[in-house]
């Protein structure tokens, strides 16, 4: 066992230096998709920031548990997700009754009627919706199934990035986000009727 | 119900459109769709509706969080 000389200590100190700067630059890269998914996740804005606020503050602390050459956006909004359950999202209200399961083509016919319209003409229909509307039936829809809408179809992430993040088998993303989407058209159209 | 063609096309849409079907499934659902009004506009509305969802969510950054992010850097795991 031979002590590392005073050179070789400072070099490693120095090449460590530069990963992390490079880390962190790498992350504050993401910084803005991060958001992005994090202010669907929770309801207001302030929330969002704290939540990103602390996802970095975690990231910086732990970079080198990440691996690098893997998703690192992945990895964030891993970090984001549990620290958004350990909040205890839970007191966030939120309908616990279970989404009726309605069908695709029946819940697209519904928001055809809800517009006044037989044909599905989809631009016209689409286009009446405003951002509250989706913002707040985004909102509505159980933590669960919103997280998978939230990251596949906002956030872009693949089903495997997804149940990386989530925890969970790629199947029950699959399931969860056909629900979450379902969930979503149900209530689109129910504020459509209302 | 079962082997109604546009109930089986149904089921393909989700799958369709995340392009995660299996080839025969895929060509399935585009002969189907082909040939069938009705299933084709419900497959564009559920195409654009999740555009529409995609691009009216987004929420860019607000001001300031940057710098605050940026003020987290040298943040030291034994500290």
């Amino acid at each position: 066992m031979s002590e590392p000389s005073p050179e070789t200590e400072a070099r490693r100190i120095a090449a460590e230096e530069r990963d992390r700067v490079r880390f962190e630059e790498e992350a504050l890269a993401l910084a803005d998709q991060v958001y992005r998914v994090a202010r669907r996740l929770v309801s207001t804005r302030e929330e969002a920031e704290d939540l990103v606020q602390e996802t970095y503050a975690r990231a910086f602390r732990s970079w080198k548990s990440f691996t690098p050459g893997t998703n690192l956006r992945a990895w964030l909004l891993r970090i984001l997700t549990n620290l958004n359950v350990d909040r205890g999202r839970k007191l966030q209200r939120s309908p616990q009754t279970q989404p009726l399961e309605e069908t695709d083509y029946f819940l697209a016919n519904k928001m055809a009627s809800a517009a006044g319209e037989d044909a599905l003409e989809t631009d016209e229909i689409v286009e009446r919706l405003s951002q509250d509307a989706i913002v707040s039936a985004l909102s509505e829809i159980q933590p669960q199934f919103r997280d998978v809408v939230v990251l596949v179809d906002i956030g872009d992430f693949t089903y495997a990035d997804a149940a990386q993040i989530l925890d969970v088998p790629i199947g029950t993303v699959m399931s969860r986000l056909h629900r979450g989407r379902r969930a979503l058209k149900q209530r689109l159209a129910q504020e459509a009727v209302s | 119900m079962s082997g109604d063609p546009c109930d089986r096309c149904e089921e393909l849409l989700q799958d369709y459109l995340d392009r995660t079907l299996t080839d025969a499934e895929w060509h399935e659902a585009e002969s189907h769709l082909a040939g069938c009004d009705y299933c084709a506009r419900r497959y564009r509305f559920e195409e654009t509706l999740r555009r529409y969802v995609r691009t009216t969510a987004v929420e860019r950054m607000p001001p300031g969080l940057m710098d605050k992010l940026a003020e987290l850097r040298g943040l030291d795991a034994t500290a």
